[in-house]
């Protein structure tokens, strides 16, 4: 069992308090997931540039790191450290070179997630623990999802929480349970997908990202995704411009969605949707088993 | 609001779930205290589960899993969506819920009446055995799986794989009926049914709202109450 939230703003004077509202819906889903959590935010970005997520110990000197990559990008890179992560922000067309600088000389550093506006943070402990760490109250942006997690798959670590990234501003948090994830897992390593855990949510995020790379867009790899993954899942996925959200057929897992003139909020369990502003009157819903929907931000 | 006037007024806000469910199962329905509203349910689960009085108990808001499970004598009237299993293992007494039903509502229920004025989802009435469920919009997918004996009455449609593995319980769809489960048949509509079904709908509050020789029935083929070697393939 996990705890998976997602919320979606329309109104973007709600934008300050997003990081409120998502860590309330987090901290309800606790007793669906108190192993560890995770969450995702899409705040502001500066054009060309790219923000890579990084998780490393807690107390990493990730001041001297960035210090050490402005060699790489020229001048000092700007940072933001929140406990054992840190997001640094380069030009775009730097990014190859970061991260293999990163991969060479900084091996104790893992890229959680990159993109222009996607921040990734998660670890392990109670939500609200998580939450405060990383004090996601007082984010702000457009749109967020998040994820508590019950281990069923693979051990409770840091690496094992969600959201795991499936590519640039792109992520997948998972509610269910696969049963083809080691052949999968398998078939994605020999197409060049790395993995860093024995995770079945992680495969699923691999999956996602190799048909992306062979050129399907989100929707199609989703849909692809209802006959090549087997087993359980209620998957919603940040994306730039917003979330989707995608039920097995069986649809095992729950789901619950709620939708005002301000925003689409998504929640395992309503109950994590009862602090939402003006949610009395909002239209509640149930998605349907295997069908795939998307609320996008306008381009 | 409804015209309603409650002997007694929980609010969850204020109150816990526990302490309106301990004096639910306290109540005997012999005293004045027969008219119960709840407020702030807020999506609680097993919300009101395990009534055995002759109470009306109306929740105004959505509910989450269970509500009204086990129910048995008592009016339960929920101004809102229900989670999963609203009303499983009924005995006897009528849930309504107003607007939609998550999966498996009515699940195992002997007996009563669960209307739901939505929809809803996948698994409704799994296994029912003897309850009686209306709902004015849709069902999902393997609703009525191995249902045993009760009436299963849908305005809407109904989703794939309907009454699989169905022993006796009665399935009426106005709709369309996306598939049809192992063993699962349409059967003739005749005279006593649309009896029935104008019975049930009385029962239901719903009257003359809509013309009953409009469904059609499905029921069980009988062929996999016990095993034989011919019908393996459908197992």
């Amino acid at each position: 069992m996990c705890g998976i939230v997602g919320i979606f703003l329309k109104d973007p004077k709600l934008e300050p308090e997003l990081g409120q509202m998502l860590s309330s819906m987090l901290c309800v889903m606790t007793d669906r997931g108190p192993d560890s959590a995770g969450f995702a935010i899409y705040g502001t970005g500066a054009a060309d540039h790219v923000k890579l997520s990084l998780r490393a110990v807690e107390g990493y000197d990730f001041e001297g790191l960035a210090h050490s990559l402005s060699v790489v990008v020229g001048g000092d890179p700007r940072l933001v450290v929140r406990a054992s992560h840190a997001v640094i922000e380069v030009p775009a067309d730097q990014e190859a070179a970061v991260r293999a600088a990163l991969a060479a000389h900084h091996p104790e550093v893992a890229i959680v997630g990159t993109g222009a506006r996607m921040e990734i943070f998660k670890e392990i402990g109670l939500p609200s623990a998580v939450a405060e760490r990383f004090d996601l109250p007082k984010m702000s942006g457009t749109h967020g999802i998040g994820h508590t997690r019950m281990a069923t798959e693979s051990a409770v670590t840091t690496a094992g929480a969600h959201p795991f990234s499936t590519g640039a501003d792109q992520c997948l948090v998972h509610n269910g349970s696969l049963s083809n994830h080691n052949d999968l897992r398998r078939q994605l390593k020999r197409e060049g997908i790395a993995f860093a855990t024995e995770n079945d949510s992680e495969v699923a995020a691999g999956y996602l990202t190799w048909r992306m790379k062979n050129g399907a867009t989100l929707g199609e790899a989703l849909e692809a995704g209802l006959k090549d993954l087997d087993g359980f899942f209620t998957f919603v996925v940040g994306t730039e411009s917003g979330f989707g959200v995608l039920r097995d057929p069986i649809a095992c897992k729950p789901a619950v969605m709620a939708e005002t003139d301000q925003y689409v909020a998504f929640a395992s369990e309503y109950r994590a949707l009862v602090n939402l502003p003006g949610i009395a009157d909002a239209r509640v819903f149930e998605p349907e088993p295997a069908t795939v929907y998307f609320w996008d931000r306008a381009a | 609001m409804n015209a309603f006037s409650p002997d007694i007024t929980f609010d969850l806000a204020q109150s816990e779930l526990r302490e309106l469910n301990g004096a639910l199962h306290k109540a005997t329905g012999e005293t004045n205290a027969k008219l119960w509203r709840v407020l702030n349910p807020n999506g609680r689960h097993a919300l009101a589960a395990g009534v055995d009085a002759p109470l009306t108990i109306q929740v105004e808001g959505h509910v989450g899993y269970y509500c009204a499970g086990m129910n048995q004598q008592a009016s339960i009237i929920i101004h809102g969506n229900a989670g999963v299993g609203v009303a499983e293992n009924m005995m006897s007494g009528f849930v309504h819920v107003l607007g939609d039903a998550s999966q498996a509502a009515g699940a195992t229920a002997h007996g009563g009446m669960l209307r739901i004025d939505g929809n809803a989802s996948a698994r409704c009435g799994i296994s029912m055995k003897g309850v009686d469920i209306i709902v004015k919009g849709s069902i999902g997918h393997m609703s009525a799986f191995m249902g045993q004996s009760g009436n299963l009455i849908v305005f809407g449609d109904a989703g794939e794989a309907l009454g699989d593995s169905l022993y006796e319980a009665k399935l009426f769809v106005r709709g369309s009926v996306k598939s049809l489960g192992a063993d699962c048949i349409e059967k003739e509509l005749r005279d006593e049914h649309k009896k029935l079904l104008s019975d049930k709908l009385a029962a239901a509050g719903l009257s003359g709202s809509i013309d009953v020789s409009e469904f059609k029935r499905y029921g069980s083929a009988r062929r996999l109450y016990n095993f034989h070697i011919d019908n393996v393939d459908a197992y």
